[in-house]
């Protein structure tokens, strides 16, 4: 599988994503917005940063740009996408997943560990996982409080589209442990269908055995 | 601020004509003290810069040095954005971050790592919590956007700082010997290139306004000379910067900082000991009707200046093109006088080697500091570890470090909140580290100068050591105040004396740095503030950490103690004494501890002492049970030791030639038990950790 990792001026986290990705023998390589995707593209991860500044809204300016029409067109044709922190907030502000994610409810950018515990264990993304497992990923965001409305909460829920949630070590849900005020304490969720994923937590800084946290080699495990 | 009379006639004498406007304003700010070390550079001279692995010393943008055991180069600088920061704290601090960031760029670097020290005035004092607040705020919105993760650094309060806090930013980057650039033109007839920002009246004199005392109105009177950053242009800039070397279209490199496009385009051709002829209207300026003078010397933000040959101006183009990023040919390298030409009229005409080197040193005279005398508390032991773990300078920095992305780059294997930072280097795939440590202590320095900076020193080597790391290099910022003042410039030249020696002790060169004076306000100059940044290296990632196992011995590397000079413990029960003796033999015992197979956990000994020590070695499971032999043996901050948890407390002490005293054990309850004469106090995990988190509850 050949995986692009979409570049934007502004993103920040390509290089990591590249690297991740290599660990676990998937090929892939950074695709700059403005050259268009690789014809043999079977992978997009939309990764983190600061797109455009984020000077209008995370992710805003992105989601119109012509290289994620063309994301929208491979998610269509069952091609994997997955968008982490400010590539999960574009992938929102795209409508290829719903929801938002909007300034934290400290109101501060938050760089620290978390407790992720997986809901389903049935999408590509989680399949390394069963459900109730407790990951140890990362998030660093300034806008990770998922938002949506009541309706659509309840449906995401019906649907089992939930990916994610932050928790305690001990896999609680609990207040204290949702870093950033994130409805149900959503962390990560599928798109319309399961091959299109967002998360705020980065999985790429959960795979390299050197940084001492591996949890997120299941979900880049999804492209291999 | 305007040249001074005897400057004038020495440029006047140089070119044998009055200056122009343009010319006077260009020396002015060359000439200043912020840009040509006037009144330090007779001091720099005790420093040593040179060892095997320095490859770049002192004089470029940034240094550079040899990772032993591989092929990557690293190279480290710091600069200080001290004035701005208390003008505008958010802008102030941003723009220094990306000051530092450039001069990574034109070493033809990738930036890998960043690191603060930041000094306020006391911690109670509303303004300087408002500084705070702003700066991190600054440097957070700055450098995660850049991508560039902040590992390392200090905050420090101290009532010096109150009318002019501290913003000293250290960058490390990465490269090879392939891609490696340095400032000085090369060849005559080759273009010179200005990539980035378009060109604005923002930071117009911001080098001499770095160069004089802060004025009670500096806050509204000297904000235009406050630049305003733009990190989404930053990061643009740093990604065309590669893909220029990738294509090898760079000849020579300067980033554009204290006086703008006239600094960067004359120091590089005054290095090649060249000229240049520059056209000034070529700029892209996006204001209206701008003068040469504002021109010349705006510091306008996220700037690069090329030395680009002539074949080479269109692909240059082009990659700027594709960053969106502006791009002119100003002007071409010559053997000819630093020329700039504005409308038609030449407006500077002068050799650039006078421009960049002419400005005469100072002698400044000085008063040697005193020893103070000894004068102790005489607390009751749990009203001084109360009193010392809820100190501000003791307390815990999450705050600040949870809001910088100190992950980005996936390299981070020691985090902030460790003696030293570790960035795994990907790039050599044989295990090997690069290590950070960046701080300085003012308490130590107010109180002995030489003592205090020597000991900032070890301190730094140690929290390498204790991270198992040797060190590199070193780059220092050296802070002072108005050097006119006799006290004030005896303590900077004492504080330069012992950094310098310090330096030579733990056998680290110092490959460059910056100088900022008339660090000084309507309340008073600070204390000499030798900040310090050690990058090192260890050959494999797995390290102990500070975090206490639980069921190993306690003892404590470097034997304990006893000055009390410059501590959190007199600062907060007041009191006297003299600085103790730092030992830099100590340093290479704390390694020797650190990566021994039976060691548990190792952190070293600095602010607070070893009562802070210990604190922040308890965790919720993890106590630790210890009998120390008086207080100032618990409060001393005499760095080159550090408390080591091992399985083997005999072989340990075997194996090391520094004093190894025993302290007791590590424990599984979570309490720190500290008996001194008898008198045993207690604390838990929970109140250790509200004791030590007065920042964040002061300021969320």
């Amino acid at each position: 599988m050949t995986v692009a990792v979409v570049r934007f001026g502004g993103s920040n986290c390509d290089r990591d994503a590249v690297r991740a990705l290599a660990h676990l023998g998937v090929d892939a390589a950074v695709a700059w917005h403005d050259d268009g995707l690789p014809a043999d593209t079977d992978g997009v991860v939309v990764p983190g940063g600061f797109s455009y500044g984020d000077y209008l809204r995370a992710g805003a300016m992105a989601a119109q740009s012509p290289v994620v029409a063309e994301v929208r067109a491979l998610a269509a044709d069952g091609v994997p996408v997955l968008g982490v922190c400010n590539g999960a907030q574009i992938g929102c502000e795209a409508g290829l997943a719903p929801g938002a994610f909007t300034t934290n409810a400290s109101a501060r950018f938050q760089c620290e560990r978390v407790h992720l515990r997986v809901e389903n264990a049935t999408t590509p993304w989680t399949a390394a996982y069963s459900e109730g497992d407790v990951l140890e990923i990362p998030i660093a965001h300034g806008e990770g409080r998922f938002e949506i409305d009541d309706d659509a909460y309840a449906d995401l829920v019906a649907d089992d589209r939930v990916l994610f949630r932050y928790c305690n070590a001990d896999g609680e849900v609990t207040e204290a442990a949702n870093p950033n005020g994130s409805t149900g304490a959503v962390a990560g969720v599928t798109g319309d269908r399961d091959h299109v994923a967002v998360m705020m937590p980065h999985p790429e800084r959960a795979t390299l055995p050197a940084l001492g946290a591996t949890d997120g080699q299941g979900i880049l495990g999804a492209f291999a | 601020m305007s040249l001074g009379d005897s400057d004038r006639e020495r440029v006047v004498a140089a070119l044998g004509r009055d200056p122009t406007p343009a010319e006077a304003a260009l020396f002015e700010n060359l000439w200043s003290e912020h840009c040509a070390y006037r009144s330090s550079r007779s001091l720099l001279s005790a420093f040593d810069s040179d060892s095997e692995a320095v490859v770049v010393g002192p004089g470029d943008d940034a240094a550079v040095v040899r990772v032993p055991g591989t092929d990557q180069l690293v190279t480290v600088g710091v600069e200080s954005h001290n004035h701005p920061s208390y003008v505008d704290p958010y802008d102030g601090a941003a723009t220094g971050v990306g000051g530092i960031v450039r001069d990574t760029l034109s070493m033809g670097a990738y930036p890998i790592a960043l690191a603060d020290a930041l000094y306020f005035g006391d911690f109670d004092d509303e303004h300087a919590r408002y500084l705070l607040d702003g700066v991190v705020e600054g440097i957070s919105d700055y450098g995660n956007a850049i991508g560039v993760p902040t590992v390392a650094g200090a905050t420090q309060f101290h009532d010096g700082y109150t009318g002019n806090p501290l913003v000293n930013v250290a960058c490390v980057g990465l490269v090879t010997e392939d891609r490696l650039v340095t400032a000085a033109a090369k060849s005559p007839g080759n273009k010179l290139v200005l990539v980035g920002n378009a060109t604005g009246r923002d930071g117009l004199g911001g080098a001499s306004f770095a160069s004089e005392d802060l004025a009670e109105d500096a806050e509204t009177a000297d904000r235009p000379a406050v630049q305003v950053g733009d990190p989404y242009t930053e990061k643009l800039l740093i990604e065309a910067n590669e893909t220029l070397l990738d294509r090898d279209l760079v000849v020579a490199a300067r980033d554009l900082g204290a006086a703008g496009l006239g600094g960067a385009s004359s120091e590089m051709v005054a290095q090649g000991e060249l000229g240049a002829r520059i056209t000034l209207d070529a700029v892209h300026q996006r204001e209206p009707e701008m003068n040469a003078m504002e021109i010349l010397l705006a510091e306008s933000q996220e700037r690069m200046c090329y030395e680009v040959a002539p074949a080479d101006v269109d692909a240059v183009r082009e990659v700027a093109t594709r960053y969106d990023l502006g791009c002119s040919v100003i002007g071409e390298v010559t053997t000819g006088n630093y020329v700039c030409e504005f409308d038609g009229e030449t407006v500077v005409d002068a050799p650039a080697t006078v421009l960049a080197d002419g400005a005469p040193a100072t002698d400044q005279p000085s008063t040697v500091p005193q020893a103070p005398a000894t004068d102790r508390p005489d607390p009751a032991l749990g009203t001084a570890i109360d009193a010392v773990l809820s100190a501000p300078n003791t307390a815990s920095n999450e705050w600040v470090y949870r809001q910088y992305d100190h992950e980005v780059g996936a390299r981070t294997v020691q985090r902030p909140g460790e003696d030293a930072a570790g960035l795994a280097l990907h790039e050599a795939d044989d295990g090997t580290t690069v290590a950070l440590s960046a701080g300085a202590n003012p308490g130590w320095t107010a109180c002995q100068p030489y003592a205090g900076a020597y000991a900032t020193a070890v301190e730094n080597a140690t929290n390498l050591a204790a991270a198992g790391a040797e060190p590199l290099a070193a780059v220092d910022c050296l802070n002072g105040g108005n050097p006119e003042d006799p006290d004030v410039y005896g303590g900077f030249e004492a504080m330069v004396a012992g950094l310098a020696d310090g330096c030579r002790a733990i056998d680290t060169p110092v490959v460059g740095g910056n100088v900022s004076l008339y660090n000084d306000s309507a309340t008073g100059p600070i204390a000499p503030t030798p900040t310090l940044a050690v990058v090192g290296y260890r050959d494999q990632h797995p390290v102990p950490g500070s975090g206490l196992a639980g069921d190993g011995d306690l003892v404590l590397v470097g034997g304990h103690a006893d000055g009390l000079g410059g501590s959190v413990y007199l600062q907060a029960l007041g009191g006297t004494d003299q600085f103790p003796a730092a030992d830099a033999a100590g340093v290479d015992a704390v390694r020797e501890a650190a990566t021994r197979a039976d060691t548990l956990a190792v952190h070293d000994i600095s602010d607070g002492g070893l009562a802070v020590t210990l604190a922040e070695m308890v965790t919720a499971d993890a106590g630790a049970t210890v009998t120390v032999p008086g207080l100032a043996a618990l409060f001393s901050e005499c760095p080159g030791r550090a408390v080591v948890e091992t399985r083997d407390a005999d072989a340990l002490q075997a194996a090391l030639d520094v004093p190894v005293v025993r302290l007791g054990s590590a424990t599984t309850d979570g309490t720190l038990s500290v008996t001194v004469d008898d008198e045993t106090v207690t604390r838990d995990a929970a109140t250790i950790r509200d004791h030590r988190g007065v920042i964040a509850r002061e300021l969320d």
